[in-house]
């Protein structure tokens, strides 16, 4: 019965440590150090108005804008409050003509002759932020089209948004949608 | 392209060999009870914690261990339950979280007490702050330490001869939070959030789409970003081999695993523990060879899985290349990853018994997905648990040397420890109880029509998701093939009893081990006596592991993810 008592204690202290005091510390010196980080890197306009966070992706459709990758998320896509990927098998027919039912809607909207993979299979949060070098590449005649720019200015926006892999060897290139489109809106409006 | 993968591969092995020793000695004058760097810092406390929780520090038999062990156990499980069930109308859920149902609370108290983190909820509507701090945080950490203690019991065993104390549980746990997981998990966790990890206690955020949205229920115009403390969680969580994710996606989430930096950082934290401890237990035999031999033997299976895996996922899918898609095949994973990122978290995080994923494994090829199913299958050998994965490996060692033993005519001995009847006995308990449970349960799942409905893919595919929930409930790791439904009443019920006894029955048999150990005299080594530190003896134990794990499962993985590949190719 000692250690009875002994484990409730334990318990107790422990909760106090590490469930209260643990996050607590770490919140107060994450708001220090890396407030813009610790909650969530919220983006705002002119205004001031939140206008997203620059890790959770956002969906696009048209002309006017990058797409995003595909999202599995629930209720909608890019829902953040269900994170999730669709978790279909790689031979599972529904999943085989989703991605049919999407390479045709590409082909119809985009001039391009090779799909890039990101943009026709949904991501593992349904959240990811950025698509490839490529997808993004594919997606600029039209773009610039609808926006009436010069197809090369719009080449060397994207290039200046490609984030190379970490250090070098981590990772891999990629672009972030929502930035790409919120400098497109400031820049070509 | 691939070349920069291979160099994140290479970097995660050199960082690894690099760190695991250093680590490994420290944790060893941890658990000697000597002093550190952070004993000035952190004695205060812990005389403290001994004083306010009454603890004496006195030695406890392998009984009286487990018993104390138990009843923390028992007693986090219980204030867990309720804590789930109540946590509706309790203080910090600025997100008004409900209630859970007592199905889903005894799934996750069970899971989470366990070191298993298998998730029959979604973090961002399921858990209140509140919860996910003082509940779910706490766990990870005294889970972690519950395991770690087990295997350092196992080693004074081995060690201690004509003994039957094997020191204090609760000064085991204190030393083992205090100066083991605490200051690292804080560092890591500030770490995290400069990567862009949240870590704050305010209600979630709606902010405006850029583009509005139109769907089938209407014009949608906000996104709710969701808020929380999850660095603090996120440390620990890979740290501990706990795996519970803040939310749903777990670290694929980019708010739990933002950057290709913060995802090699978690994946060296998950492995940080379990190869340390083998340098630990080198140390703590006063035989570094032995503790190298355990070391190697895992690297091996774990590089040669990771290798297999790699390939799998690169070659892709030929059903959707054939389709005229470019580029890697990324269902179910994130750009920023890429194949080579969730190829090394998904292999470390099933070959330890983390169960974090940053790729949903559903949706790996089937060879990429058998992985991961065999690395669980193989009964968390291959570093494993923090903890877990050493004593298990010492039961497959244990097992290896007897084998040995009797196919050259030596007798089994390990460690100047004869291995005898009882040894052997609580052996095979300790490696055979998780294939068992999976085989059973398995077979009740797809006979059973509730079992069948939890089933999101077709064909061999669905099996493997009902494989791979058992064999992850079982073996404790808590990854899913996140297709097959959860959170029916069967599944909540089935895993949560393949996860408490695939915990408690190898714990205790390895307790009860160390206490038979203990009491044996030391027997030096002789002619007769097969040398245990030695690259042959590190070849026989991977055979062994290999041999043990497939013939138990080999008809389970052909029917499953064996066919789904050929029937990809063909």
């Amino acid at each position: 019965m000692k250690d009875l008592k002994s484990a409730m204690l334990f318990l107790l202290v422990s909760t106090l440590l590490l469930g209260g005091g643990y996050p607590l510390l770490t919140g107060a010196m994450a708001s220090l150090l890396f407030p813009r980080q610790a909650s969530g890197s919220i983006l705002t306009d002119r205004e001031n108005r939140c206008i997203g966070s620059a890790l959770i992706g956002q969906p696009f459709a048209g002309h006017r804008y990058f797409h995003s990758r595909p999202s599995a998320t629930g209720g909608h896509p890019y829902n953040a409050l269900a994170s999730g990927g669709s978790n279909l098998g790689p031979t599972n027919p529904a999943f085989l003509q989703q991605v049919a039912n999407r390479i045709e809607a590409y082909r119809a909207a985009y001039l391009g002759v090779a799909v890039p993979a990101d943009l026709m299979l949904a991501s593992a949060s349904g959240l990811d932020p950025h698509i490839t070098p490529a997808a993004a590449l594919a997606q600029v005649t039209e773009v610039a089209a609808t926006r009436r720019m010069d197809k090369d200015a719009l080449r060397r926006l994207v290039a200046f948004h490609v984030e190379d892999r970490q250090w070098g060897f981590l990772g891999e290139p990629r672009v972030n949608v929502l930035a790409l489109n919120l400098d497109l809106d400031k820049l070509y409006p | 392209m691939h070349y920069a993968e291979l160099i994140q591969f290479v970097a995660f092995l050199g960082a690894i060999l690099l760190l695991a020793k250093p680590f490994g000695l420290y944790m060893a004058r941890i658990y000697e009870g000597e002093s550190t760097a952070l004993t000035p810092l952190l004695a205060p406390l812990e005389k403290g914690i001994y004083l306010f929780c009454r603890i004496d520090g006195a030695e406890m038999d392998w009984t009286r261990y487990a018993m104390a062990l138990f009843i923390l156990n028992g007693v986090m499980g219980a204030s867990l339950f309720l804590l789930l069930l109540l946590q509706g109308g309790l203080p910090l859920n600025p997100n008004r979280v409900a209630g859970a149902s007592w199905g889903m609370a005894l799934n996750t108290a069970i899971s989470f007490v366990t070191n298993t983190n298998w998730q029959s909820y979604a973090g961002e509507t399921g858990v209140s702050y509140l919860t996910q701090m003082a509940g779910l945080a706490v766990h990870n950490f005294l889970s972690a330490a519950s395991g770690m203690v087990v295997a350092i019991v196992l080693i004074r065993g081995l060690v201690r001869k004509n003994a039957h104390r094997l020191g204090n549980f609760w000064v085991d746990m204190t030393r083992t939070v205090l100066y083991i997981l605490l200051p690292l998990s804080l560092v890591v966790a500030l770490f995290l959030v400069s990567q862009g990890v949240l870590q704050n206690f305010g209600a979630n955020k709606a902010v405006a789409l850029l583009q509005p949205q139109t769907t089938s229920a209407g014009v949608i115009r906000e996104q709710v970003i969701p808020m929380g403390p999850v660095a603090s969680q996120e440390a620990i969580k890979e740290l501990g081999t706990n795996g519970g994710g803040f939310f749903n996606a777990n670290s694929a989430h980019p708010f739990e695993n933002p950057t290709p930096l913060s995802n090699f950082v978690e994946c060296l934290l998950i492995l940080l523990i379990p190869a340390s401890l083998t340098f630990t237990f080198g140390r703590l035999v006063r035989n570094p060879g032995q503790g190298r031999t355990l070391f190697y033997s895992m690297l091996f299976l774990l590089v040669v899985a990771a290798g297999v895996m790699y390939r799998a996922e690169i070659a892709g899918n030929p059903l959707v290349t054939k389709m005229g898609v470019v580029g890697p095949y990324l269902e179910g994973k994130e750009v920023r990853f890429g194949v080579g990122g969730s190829v090394l978290f998904g292999s470390l995080a099933t070959a330890t018994s983390c169960g974090a994923v940053n790729a949903m494994h559903d949706s790996l090829t089937p060879l990429g997905g058998l992985v991961p199913l065999v690395m669980m299958l193989l009964g968390e050998v291959v570093f494993g648990g923090v903890g877990v994965g050493l004593y298990t490996m010492l039961s497959f060692v244990v097992i290896a040397v007897f084998v040995a033993g009797l196919m050259i005519g030596r007798t089994p001995e390990y460690l100047g420890k004869k291995i005898e009847v009882r040894e052997m006995w609580l052996a095979v308990g300790t490696v055979l109880t998780a294939g068992v449970l999976v085989l059973i349960l398995v077979g009740a799942a797809v006979l059973l029509p509730s079992g069948l409905a939890g089933r999101a893919n077709p064909g061999a595919h669905g099996l493997s998701e009902i494989l791979y929930g058992f064999a992850s409930a079982a073996n404790n790791n808590g990854s899913a093939f996140a297709g097959l439904d959860a959170t029916s009443l069967f599944y909540r019920l089935l895993t949560a009893a393949a996860i408490l006894a695939g915990r408690y029955v190898p714990l205790l048999a390895s307790l009860a081990m160390a206490g038979s150990l203990a009491a044996k005299k030391y027997s030096p080594p002789g002619l007769g006596t097969l040398p245990t530190d030695k690259v042959t003896f590190t070849l026989w134990l991977v055979v062994v592991i290999v041999i043990v794990g497939a013939l138990t499962f080999f008809p389970a993985l052909a029917l499953g993810p064996v066919i789904e590949q050929l029937k990809m190719i063909s």
